[in-house]
């Protein structure tokens, strides 16, 4: 590539590292056979399948007949919330959720509620945290299913799980945790947190695209939703992506041997960018909690500006973020998160989110902040708001000037 | 996703600013919504001699604006209430669907803008725009 290139966008995707790449190559071109076929190639694609599967499970505390490899961490929760909706139908049909989990968990709630059950959502307070005395309140003797995400994809913040987790197991709901944004990240041990299921996703852990995992308890009643195989101990069929799941082992282990290192790393990257940014530029908001989030997350809202166009011009200098404007998602509606932890719709318009990585530097950080003092000055420039704003309009609401 | 015309507009957007005592103001859309669009007209004899828009919105709403400007420039009142969002549309060669209503608010702004112009001369107001998302 000969244009620079700032990727700040790891919470989108991650690159694979090259030794993730060099331990997956063999399973394209030399070990290509099905695991399924009982002759040599064979054998040895099942012999990887298997040994990627207990490391993955000997880093999340896990034994390696409770990890079963899925197509994404999207099919990772599609699975986890349908298949036990459906397998618990006997005991009842109440299942409860929170309302900042990604997509991938609330449609399928959603789609669910289509279906005759009933679901409660639990709100989140300012910085985005579950109130566990609210979870407590909304199990009832028919609550089958409790879903709330590890971290937050766009605000980083971090849920008391384990604390969630016992209020659940107290009154008997299964937990289902939807771990995409924060393993690799965060030192998770599921028999430490006590969960009954967990989603991953490689590529947020700089493994491929296109293989993901659900961690299931021993003796979880879950149901199949993918048919036509005794893949994965009948439970999910399909042949295995041999490759993409020995990448994923490569790159989780990766990931834990270097997790402090990692940790320090992108917490020093994001408070620097932070520090600078409330310095240089007036009216910006820092969302989701400061200190219980992930270390490479920094979610801030721009007053007076739009997100996409804020995206548009930092792209132009090779910076390449992302945003909750609605703009980018083709609605009219700015990110379901921002709303849901109060903010305005025109301040959730006009977020950025910075997900640092391990390649990113202070350098970079700088030049993002010389970039981002300039193009929001020249958006603010070009705002009516900004110019009502100026111009002491009363009509205009202007949220907290001062960063948190 | 958008076409370089558009992105031309977007990066160098002509006419941006404000203009002091102008003789018609419109503004239109919502924070909402997230988009705003405020026009600004000089007019002499009927003609629009300058104009100038502010707009906070994605890329399309400020290139949409622009190039609205662009073609209002120099028309008469009644040439300029003729542009249509399709022609804002055409001269941008196209926008993706999702944002093919931020050229409705480029048309709806520079009516606004008339609309003031012809209240404040005492002037009959010949269209009407709705409140809110107009998307």
């Amino acid at each position: 590539m000969d244009r620079k290139i700032v990727y700040v966008d790891h919470a989108a995707t991650t690159y694979v590292k090259p030794e993730v790449f060099e331990a997956m190559k063999p399973f394209f071109t030399d070990f290509y056979g099905n695991p399924s076929s009982i002759y040599y190639l064979g054998r040895e694609s099942k012999k990887a399948v298997e040994e990627a599967r207990q490391k993955i499970a000997d880093c999340i505390g896990a034994q390696s007949s409770e990890i079963f490899f899925t197509g994404s961490g999207t099919e990772a929760d599609n699975w986890a919330v349908r298949g036990i909706a459906f397998a618990n139908i006997k005991k009842g049909k109440h299942i409860i959720t929170s309302a900042i989990e990604h997509h991938a968990v609330l449609e399928v709630f959603q789609y669910l509620q289509s279906e005759g059950f009933e679901v409660t959502i639990l709100p989140v307070d300012e910085n985005g945290f579950v109130n566990p005395e609210d979870l407590k309140n909304a199990i009832r003797p028919d609550t089958t299913l409790v879903s709330i995400m590890f971290a937050n994809n766009e605000i980083g913040t971090i849920q008391p799980i384990k604390e969630l987790v016992s209020i659940a197991r107290e009154k008997g709901v299964i937990f289902h945790t939807d771990a995409v944004q924060a393993m690799g990240n965060v030192d998770i041990k599921v028999n430490e947190l006590g969960v009954d299921l967990l989603s991953m996703s490689a590529h947020k852990f700089y493994g491929p695209k296109g293989v993901g995992a659900l961690y299931i308890k021993k003796g979880t009643r879950i149901n199949s939703i993918m048919l036509g195989g005794a893949q994965e101990s009948r439970r999910r069929a399909g042949t295995e992506n041999v490759a993409g799941v020995i990448g994923m082992a490569a790159a989780l282990e990766l990931a834990y041997k270097n997790l402090d290192n990692y940790n320090k790393h992108l917490k020093a990257l994001s408070n620097r960018l932070i520090d600078k940014v409330t310095e240089r530029i007036p009216y910006v908001r820092i969302n989701g909690d400061r200190d219980i989030r992930l270390p490479g997350n920094v979610n801030l809202s721009f007053n007076f500006i739009e997100g996409e166009s804020l995206l548009l011009m930092l792209d132009m200098k090779g910076i390449q973020a992302s945003s909750g404007s609605a703009c980018t998602s083709g609605s009219l509606d700015p990110s379901h998160v921002l709303l849901a932890i109060g903010l305005p719709h025109e301040i959730a318009h006009g977020s950025l989110r910075v997900t640092f990585g391990e390649k990113n530097t202070e350098e970079e950080v700088d030049y993002i902040v010389d970039n981002l003092e300039e193009i929001v000055g020249k958006l603010r420039m070009m705002s009516p708001l900004y110019e009502d704003f100026v111009k002491n309009d009363p009509g205009i609401k202007v949220t907290n000037h001062k960063a948190i | 996703m958008y076409s370089e015309k558009v992105m031309d507009h977007f990066s160098n957007p002509r006419n941006v600013g404000e203009i002091e005592n102008a003789d018609g103001i419109g503004q239109v859309g919502n924070p909402k919504c997230g988009d705003i669009m405020k026009v600004y007209l000089k007019i002499e004899n009927d003609i629009i001699v300058d104009v100038k828009f502010k707009t906070f919105g994605c890329g399309a709403a400020v290139a949409t604006s622009s190039m609205a400007t662009e073609l209002i420039k120099g028309k008469t009142l009644e040439e300029a209430s003729k542009i249509t969002n399709k022609a804002v549309l055409e001269a941008l060669g196209g926008l993706p669907p999702a944002k093919v209503h931020c050229s409705v608010l480029a048309e709806e702004a520079v009516t606004a803008a008339i609309n003031d112009y012809r209240r404040k001369q005492g002037l009959e107001i010949e269209n009407q725009l709705c409140d809110g998302c107009c998307g």
